[in-house]
């Protein structure tokens, strides 16, 4: 039990003349979730898919359970959640769930885990006729139905409406209770936020952060009020301490950044005074996993 | 209104894979259902062999080279119950799963490659047995009175289902699935056509009758039609099956791309 559920060194994936995965290294724990984050071409799904031993690392170290992917002993031991498809179109719902049950020797009770993903009443409906939304929970349920030590999620939540991701976090939650190790890919920084103990955010093939969303989002502190736009913020910035940075975006939404406490705040108020506008939804808050995430991999779109 | 058991799913992990034969008996029976909801695959399997059989017995269309229209005709059509379950609907069934990801999927459960074949490979000659019956008993129906060696028809048919079942499998394993649909089912009619399944190979020209006699359909064809009409094994269909086999399994095992 002392190797890591997930432990990769110097990954290197190319496909032709790409590089996909670009010498990186993580950990996942056992008992613990880790989300993957990344925008779309990170590297995301080639790292899991060398994991889960479908795909063969360029270069570089990767072992799960201590083993290498490929491991036939590992099979039993490991959820996969495959991104799309991976089920017969017209199998119905729990045929598959129940057929899939059948290659375990403890699996759970497959009623149970439909009525748990909301699935129960769609058991005789053919995949090809499930929603979007209840095709990725089947496979969510296909992944840990035979009560594995690790699960892997690739976009668990990708298409799911609030209810089914919901659902599907309460199971994430409920895995890791268990003991389950999770290792989850996904671009919703909520997700990864209320979900993860460990965040690894990924871009061009690479790790470019990591650690626990509190320490990724920091101590750093903001002030965020909407007011009229346009409002000159020189006059702000000469007022504030050093180190203290204020800017609009999107229009009419201002922040300032630096050390938030009682001063800083009276020297912004002091100065709506000064300048006659009223500061609507004036608070105090924590840097978001998003903001983090942008100010990594960038704003434009790819 | 009913509240989840939630109880009932506890998550801790207890992993283990389950005894082999029972998961090869769960895919197997997961893809014998499959194959008997299907209705394209159930018109290949089962109504076009007994509508050929029935139909071309009681119409007299076709020139069988003399002798009992039945006799002639049930062999062959046996032979070609085999042909599109081993080689057509296993080749368009498995090339659609690589395409739809779930050869991928079960690869990732404990099924292992060789029990995921060992499960096809059972899963076709139930289908097979569920043809055979049907078809010998239009047959016995229309007048056919077999007589000869059913071990050694057996024993064809099984060589047949390798052979027919490698060909299917090395198309699955390498084209797109939409190019082996269009080759299994044009593959399909032009062995129906040059077979010997409904007319004998001789009313053919000399010139092409050695390259049609060493194809698989006319091996079988020709065997079951001499053992089930109370003649001796024929090594020679014996022969050109067990390599056919050889071949094409091989080839198969070394080509198929799982994704």
């Amino acid at each position: 039990m002392d190797s890591p559920a997930v432990e990769i060194i110097g990954l290197v994936k190319r496909y032709g003349g790409t590089t996909a995965v670009d010498g990186l290294s993580m950990r996942a724990a056992r008992g613990a979730v880790t989300a993957v984050l990344g925008p779309n071409g990170a590297g995301k799904t080639s790292t899991v898919e060398i994991c889960e031993g479908f795909r063969e690392a360029d270069e570089g170290t990767v072992r799960v359970l201590g083993l290498p992917p490929a491991t036939p002993a590992l099979r039993p031991r490991v959820g996969v959640m495959l991104q799309s498809g991976g089920v017969p179109p017209a199998t119905r719902c729990g045929e598959w769930l129940r057929l899939v049950s059948r290659f375990y020797a403890r699996p759970l009770d497959v009623d149970a885990l439909l009525v748990r993903l909301g699935l129960a009443a769609h058991a005789r409906t053919p995949y090809r006729r499930l929603s979007g939304g209840q095709q990725q929970r089947l496979s969510l349920a296909a992944a840990v139905v035979g009560r594995p030590e690790l699960v892997f999620l690739d976009e668990p939540t990708a298409g799911l409406d609030p209810q089914a991701r919901h659902a599907c976090w309460d199971l994430v939650t409920d895995l890791r209770a268990a003991g389950v190790a999770v290792l989850l890919t996904t671009h919703h920084m909520d997700e990864a936020e209320r979900l993860a103990d460990h965040v690894v955010i990924i871009d061009g093939g690479r790790v470019v952060a990591e650690g626990s969303p509190a320490a990724l989002t920091g101590a750093e502190r903001q002030l965020r009020f909407r007011a009229r736009p346009g409002l000159a913020l020189e006059e702000l910035l000469n007022a504030l301490p050093s180190g203290s940075a204020a800017k609009e975006s999107p229009a009419g939404h201002y922040i300032v950044e630096g050390l938030v406490g009682p001063e800083l705040l009276a020297t912004v108020t002091a100065w709506c005074a000064a300048e006659g506008v009223t500061a609507d939804d004036l608070r105090i808050e924590r840097r978001t996993l998003e903001d983090v995430f942008l100010e990594l991999t960038g704003r434009e779109l790819r | 209104m009913t509240t989840p058991d939630t109880a009932a799913l506890d998550l801790t992990p207890a992993p283990g894979a389950a005894p082999f034969p029972r998961m090869v008996l769960a895919q197997a029976g997961a893809e014998v259902r499959a194959t008997l909801r299907n209705g394209e695959q159930l018109l290949l399997t089962l109504v076009i062999p007994v509508l050929l059989l029935a139909g071309f017995t009681l119409a007299p269309l076709i020139d069988v080279g003399g002798g009992s229209r039945v006799a002639f005709l049930a062999p062959g059509v046996l032979a070609l119950a085999v042909m599109s379950t081993a080689f057509t609907g296993q080749a368009i069934a498995t090339g659609f799963e690589r395409r739809y990801g779930v050869l991928k999927r079960l690869g990732a459960t404990p099924l292992s490659r060789a029990g995921l074949m060992l499960a096809k490979t059972a899963a076709v000659l139930a289908v097979e047995l569920i043809q055979v019956v049907v078809v010998v008993a239009v047959g016995l129906a229309l007048g056919w009175r077999p007589h000869g060696s059913f071990a050694a028809a057996a024993l064809l048919i099984v060589l047949g289902t390798a052979a027919f079942s490698g060909l299917g499998l090395l198309m699955a394993g390498t084209l797109r699935a939409e190019a082996t649909l269009a080759a299994a089912n044009l593959v399909y009619l032009v062995l129906l056509g040059a077979g010997g399944v409904m007319f004998p190979l001789s009313k053919l020209p000399e010139s092409v009758r050695p390259a049609l006699e060493v194809l698989p359909i006319s091996a079988l064809t020709g065997g079951l039609r001499t053992v089930l009409s109370g003649g001796a094994l024929p090594l020679g269909a014996l022969g050109v099956l067990a390599a056919w086999a050889v071949l094409c399994l091989g080839l198969a095992s070394r080509t198929f791309r799982w994704e």
